[in-house]
């Protein structure tokens, strides 16, 4: 009701009837949090990620310091174990085949492949979403010969490139950022692209120029906050596929190099003393496969809580 | 249906032909490459290359003579082994891929569908649950996880599963006896058998929730039927289009799979060809997979206008 | 009285949803009675077409179902999966809303079809064969034979409608229920549709359900009729008596509410008022053109044909007036009125605002012109950005084209448009999922309004609304109107909504105009046969008259718009039989001042 009275009080007055609207980030928000599995996920993801901050100061061992005195021995814990680590010292993951302490390798293994994860995918992000809202946006001849051209590189074992990439130019963390990037943005792109597209036709964006809004701010206030969920969601699933590629290559030996170390070395190292000194495959895999189940709970949770339909 | 097919064909050619023309470049660009002037080789290798290149021709003309040499199969000498080619090396270890690599597809779709089709039905049950955790297990777990894994509990320790005691061995190809390609071949299936059971759950939920099978309801057709006729057909299109990079996944499992259970396929040809840095059979490695790709979608694009006459007319 | 075969009593549908419980139907009890049409009337929400789904089984994994539900004598509710398989396809039969997916794609019409035989009445295929080509025939569908080997997605809706009851007849069922059969499908087809019910019925003495959400079909076709309101049945009865002397209040306001086509100012409703005299020309149209190259044909040689959206309609436009176009799909309306606002672009011709042709203008100037051309879309939901509150959605004209004004005055301006279109100003912070269908209309007519333009477009904007919310929401753009004092072009396939608001009408068909007038001109004195057909096919909810209506009915679907031979659909006399031969033009003569009527061959 418009108040009879002038001036600021009566605005005061409308703004306190006014009332606040359900926004569907709210909405998908409140969603996400009744997603039980989701919030284990995101609580298990922090603590991990917390452990590999703090990995100086959650060991006395330093990551690279070998010890000849306990080669390959487990924790003092581990069953049927011939093999115990009773130094004094605290190996609670117990050693590898150079003696150094497993716990602290596995936290700075966690440094490098969620750091992998992280900044491949966003190399991916970047490329993926300039790629693919260029092309939703223009439309028509352009879009179709970049998503031509997107659907020829799609049909390559693109890891086999990358390998290739590896070999010609000698492994360094920089070109493992860029090669494994380049290989996820293709997914990206599409997905992007088809949401610009299918918001492009939407009426309300016909609304928008019926009134007069320039294109840019169209993009601005139209397109950009409707296609940011589904990106977000991939985004999160994209991470785990990232640092499954980086491990993936790290087994075959071509991925992170000495001295630095990342899980999938770690998991290849102790595929090769399964036998003798299981726990040196167990505690990486274990993690490894903590983290990348908690991204794709997560990831799942959001999809749902941003475009909820009958599961 | 015939331009279709067409128009497919034409359009995995400019594919193909982007992907031979890369490799050459490629490999002439590499360091410490067959084409890198300062490297030291043993006379026999420097002469089979230089007699297989044409290095003394201009560039464009030993482009044409590639093609014409990739027409007839000829990849060039292996780079590192002084007596085999490329072609050579690839002819022995493809029939051990080709063998684990179908067995693994092949069960994976019948699997994968089955489980996915499966929990679809039981939707939101125990055995949709079930079924889908299964699933994320597989897809998240790396095959070079499962496979010592696997390894460990068959292989070494040997399981005692009522009252038999099942042992694998632990690699080795073996003529490809049965026993020794059990492990490899589930290895490789089981990341598919996920994403393929994940695919079909959801595209068969949907198809179920249509009007046309609510229509085939409403005529009194008994649920197998409604499933068999209806919705199945349906609810494989998208898995059609998944084999494609079905395949490649399949290949890229490989890899991991051949180097652990010591199989002499293509794969371990590959991982040490790099490891080597023998760039002309990783090269050739790279063409033949990457044709079997394309040649894989093709037959996919085939299929799905098979399933799906609204697609023919194009 | 024949013998009831369907009888219902204490029927509740209730599902289960994540927010609560949802109550569906409430305590049904009716019958059906032999060979009689019994008309369920009811809007959204109504439980109408749960009512049935639950009845025979069909409902959804959420949905539980108690009471009583008899098929002669025999109780449906907890029958075995069996019993029920064996009665749903060959005794009691259901078709559903929308042709366009109720038919299975990978499967030709003729299984189809012959499913239904071959399942309940193990009928040989070759007998099978036999009878699907006869009840296809009984349902007018031509080359019958040529068209149980065609898919699906090869037929039109109207097509595929008749598809879908030729499965539903082939057993010669006791019951058909069809749950808006009609509703998706133009308003000639469905003459045709309805035609082809009753037919059926003569001859295969079925009993008809037929659920629609429109009265004027209910009249047409029904012996009885029940009224459904929130999951209740809250008045039954014969169809004269539920026309005439409806006792239920919510039953007369529903008659109020639904426009008739040959009375506008039916009850008391607000209709366009007197001729416009003296106004100045807003708009003029010239010949206007849109074309869009459809390619067809083989891969290597593709040809590229010019479908021709709009092709050469000129109209012009006073101060005050409103022009109602109507067409059904396909004739080009949407196009029309997209390419006047400059939304897309024209081909050829010309359109000239306040003497400016609109062609010529630069960009800036274009947008500072859209603030006197606005446009109300058919969707409420999807033409307002879901991430944007409303009172954001309806300030955007507003500060596209007065960057200057503050804030507090655009919320000003804004809170008093939403009080104008009977929006509460407090829930300017509100989402447009957080509204009705009706509310989020008027959101959209806020949007449209707040510039006082000059010229409003209206394209389908009633047609998602239920009736009694579309007549609230119709009032409100003539009062609006006359207050504003603005021009309209209101497009609507609704002929009976387009009588009551427009002063004159133009009839669309394939792109061209067949006839234009003044309203009363139009709807009492039509010459065209198109334009004809037209009227004669949309139901009045009176059953007397719809029983003594003759029918003059356009037999077959719209022809395709690319075939050059399907603008002498009217004009057969000039047709050369060529579908990419260049025809005879059929030209647009003035047969009355004012009265436009395109050339056609004597009726």
């Amino acid at each position: 009701m418009v108040t009879p009275f002038s001036g600021g009080k009566a605005e005061l007055i409308e703004q306190a009837q006014e009332v606040q609207g359900r926004s569907l980030w709210v909405d998908a928000r409140r969603r996400l949090f009744r997603n039980k599995a989701a919030m284990a996920s995101i609580v298990l993801l922090g603590a991990i990620a917390l452990m590999a901050i703090l990995a100086p100061l959650l060991s006395a061992y330093s990551f690279d310091a070998q010890d000849y005195n306990v080669v390959s021995c487990s924790p003092d814990w581990w069953p049927d174990s011939t093999v115990i680590c009773n130094a004094g010292g605290t190996h609670w993951f117990g050693t590898d085949y150079l003696g150094r302490d497993l716990f602290v390798r596995v936290l700075y293994g966690a440094r490098v492949s969620l750091t992998v994860g992280l900044v491949a995918t966003l190399v991916s992000l970047l490329i993926g979403v300039a790629y693919g809202a260029v092309a939703g946006f223009l439309g028509g001849r352009i879009d179709e010969f970049m998503m031509r051209f997107v659907d020829v590189l799609y049909s390559l074992p693109f890891i086999f490139f990358v390998i290739i990439l590896m070999v010609i130019f000698h492994r360094s963390l920089f070109l493992l950022f860029i090669a494994i990037g380049a290989v996820e943005w293709l997914t990206m792109a599409r997905i992007v692209r088809g949401q610009t597209l299918s918001i492009k036709q939407k009426e309300f964006i016909e609304a928008a120029r019926a009134a007069g809004v320039g294109t840019f701010s169209i993009i601005r206030r139209h397109v950009i906050p409707n296609v940011v969920g589904p990106v977000i969601v991939y985004v999160t699933l994209t991470i785990p596929s990232v640092i499954l590629a980086e491990s993936f290559l790290s087994f075959l030996g071509l991925g992170v190099q000495e001295p630095l170390t990342s899980w999938g070395v770690l998991i290849s190292d102790g595929a090769n003393q399964l036998e003798t000194a299981p726990w040196m495959l167990v505690f990486p895999a274990v993690f490894m496969a903590i983290t990348l189940f908690c991204f794709n709970f997560i990831g799942d949770g959001l999809r749902d809580a941003l475009d909820p339909k009958d599961r | 249906m015939l331009s279709y097919a067409i128009r497919r064909i034409l359009g995995a050619v400019p594919t193909l032909f982007i992907i031979v023309t890369l490799t050459f470049f490629m490999m002439r660009l590499a360091p410490g490459g067959p084409f890198d002037s300062a490297r030291r080789l043993p006379p026999e290798i420097e002469h089979n290359i230089k007699a297989a290149y044409n290095l003394d021709k201009p560039v464009y003309q030993q482009y044409l003579i590639y093609l014409d040499d990739l027409a007839h199969f000829d990849l060039g000498p292996s780079f590192k082994n002084k007596d085999f080619s490329v072609s050579q090396l690839i002819a022995t270890g493809l029939p051990v891929s080709a063998e684990i690599g179908i067995s693994a597809m092949i069960i994976a779709i019948l699997l994968g569908t089955g489980l996915g089709t499966l929990a679809a039905l039981k939707q939101n049950k125990a055995s949709d649950y079930g079924v889908m955790s299964l699933a994320m297990a597989g897809i998240t777990i790396p095959t070079f996880v499962t496979a010592p894994v696997l390894t460990l509990i068959f292989g070494v320790y040997g399981l005692n599963l009522f009252g038999y005691e099942i042992t694998l061995p632990v690699g080795g190809w073996n003529g490809g006896a049965f026993h020794n390609i059990i492990l490899p071949v589930t290895v490789l299936a089981l990341p598919q058998i996920a994403i393929i059971s994940r695919l079909v759950r959801g595209s068969m939920i949907e198809v179920l929730h249509s009007n046309y099978v609510r229509t085939a309801r409403a005529k009194g057709l008994p649920n197998h039927l409604v499933v068999w006729r209806h919705a199945l057909r349906a609810a494989l299109l998208p898995l059609v289009s998944y084999l494609g990079p079905a395949v490649a996944g399949v290949l890229t499992g490989s890899l991991v799979v051949e180097q652990i259970f010591g199989l002499p396929g293509i794969g371990r040809y590959f991982v040490q060809g790099a490891l080597n840095r023998d760039y002309t059979l990783v090269m050739g490695v790279v063409i033949a997979y990457a044709t079997l790709v394309i040649v894989m979608n093709l037959v996919a694009d085939l299929l799905y206008a098979v399933l799906d006459p609204r697609v023919r007319f194009d | 009285m024949s013998t009831p075969i369907f009888q219902v009593r204490d029927f509740n549908v209730r599902f289960h949803t994540p927010d609560g419980e949802v109550h569906a139907v409430k305590n049904a009890n009716f019958d059906v009675h032999e060979g009689e049409t019994l008309g369920v009337v009811g809007e959204s929400g109504s439980g109408k077409s749960q009512l049935f789904l639950g009845a025979i089984g069909l409902i959804a994994g959420n949905g539980t179902v108690t009471g009583s539900v008899k098929y002669r004598g025999e109780e449906l509710i907890g029958a075995t999966q069996n019993r029920l398989n064996a009665l749903r396809g060959s005794k009691i039969t259901m078709i559903f809303q929308d042709p366009l997916t109720s038919l299975t794609p990978h499967m030709t019409i003729g299984t189809q079809v012959m499913e239904a035989l071959r399942i309940h009445q193990r009928v040989p295929p070759a007998e099978a064969e036999r009878r699907s080509i006869e009840i296809l025939e009984l349902v007018r569908i031509p080359e019958a034979r040529r068209r149980m080997r065609q898919y699906p997605h090869e037929l039109s809706g109207g097509m595929r409608q008749r598809v879908m009851i030729a499965m539903a007849t082939v057993c010669g069922p006791d019951l058909l229920i069809a749950d808006e059969p009609t509703t998706a499908l133009d308003v000639t087809v469905q003459a045709q549709i309805l035609d082809i019910m009753r037919d059926l019925q003569k001859e295969l003495k079925t009993a008809i359900v037929m659920v629609s959400h429109d009265m004027g079909v209910i009249a047409g076709i029904a012996h009885r009729v029940q009224v459904m309101r929130n999951g209740e049945i809250v008045e039954s009865g014969d169809v004269d008596k539920i026309f005439y002397e409806p006792q239920h209040a919510y039953t007369k306001a529903l008659l109020n509410a639904m426009p008739r086509i040959d009375d506008p100012r039916h009850a008391g409703h607000l209709a366009a008022s007197e001729a416009i005299v003296k106004a100045e020309t807003l708009l003029t149209v010239n010949d206007l053109q849109v074309r869009f190259p459809i390619r067809t044909g083989g891969v290597l040689f593709p040809q590229v044909k010019d479908l021709r959206a709009v092709d050469g309609v000129s109209f012009s436009l006073l101060q005050g007036e409103t022009l109602g176009v109507v067409g059904e799909s396909g004739c080009g309306k949407s196009t029309l009125a997209r390419a006047v606002l400059k939304l897309v672009p024209k081909s050829d011709g010309a359109v000239v605002w306040l003497g400016r042709d609109m062609g010529t203008l630069s960009d800036p100037d274009l947008r500072r012109l859209r603030k006197d051309l606005q446009i109300v879309f058919q969707d409420p939901l999807a033409s307002l950005d879901p991430r944007m509150t409303i009172g954001h959605s309806i300030s955007e004209p507003l500060k596209a084209q007065q960057p200057h004004l503050t804030r507090a005055q655009v919320r000003e301006q804004v809170r008093d448009m939403m009080a104008r279109v009977g929006l509460e100003p407090g829930w300017i912070n509100r989402y447009p999922h957080e509204f009705s269908g009706g509310q989020n209309q008027r959101v959209g007519i806020a949007r449209a309004m707040i510039v006082r333009p000059r010229l409003v477009v209206c394209d389908e904007a009633v047609s998602a609304l239920d009736v009694s919310i579309q007549s609230q929401i119709v009032g409100l753009i003539l009062k609006l109107q006359q207050e504003f004092g603005m021009a309209m072009i209101f497009i609507s396939h609704d002929l009976s909504v387009v009588r009551q608001v427009s002063h004159r009408v133009m009839v669309l068909y394939l792109g061209r105009v067949v006839e234009m007038a003044d309203r009363d001109t139009i709807y009492r004195d039509a010459r065209h046969p198109y334009t004809r057909a037209l009227i004669r096919a949309v139901p009045v909810p009176d059953p007397k008259l719809e029983r003594a209506k003759a029918r003059l009915i356009l037999t077959g679907d719209l022809p395709s718009p690319l075939d050059s031979r399907a603008q002498l659909t009217f004009m057969k006399s000039r047709m050369i039989d060529d579908p990419d031969a260049v025809q005879y033009r059929p030209r647009l003569l003035e047969v009355a001042p004012g009265h436009l009527v395109a050339e056609h061959d004597p009726v």
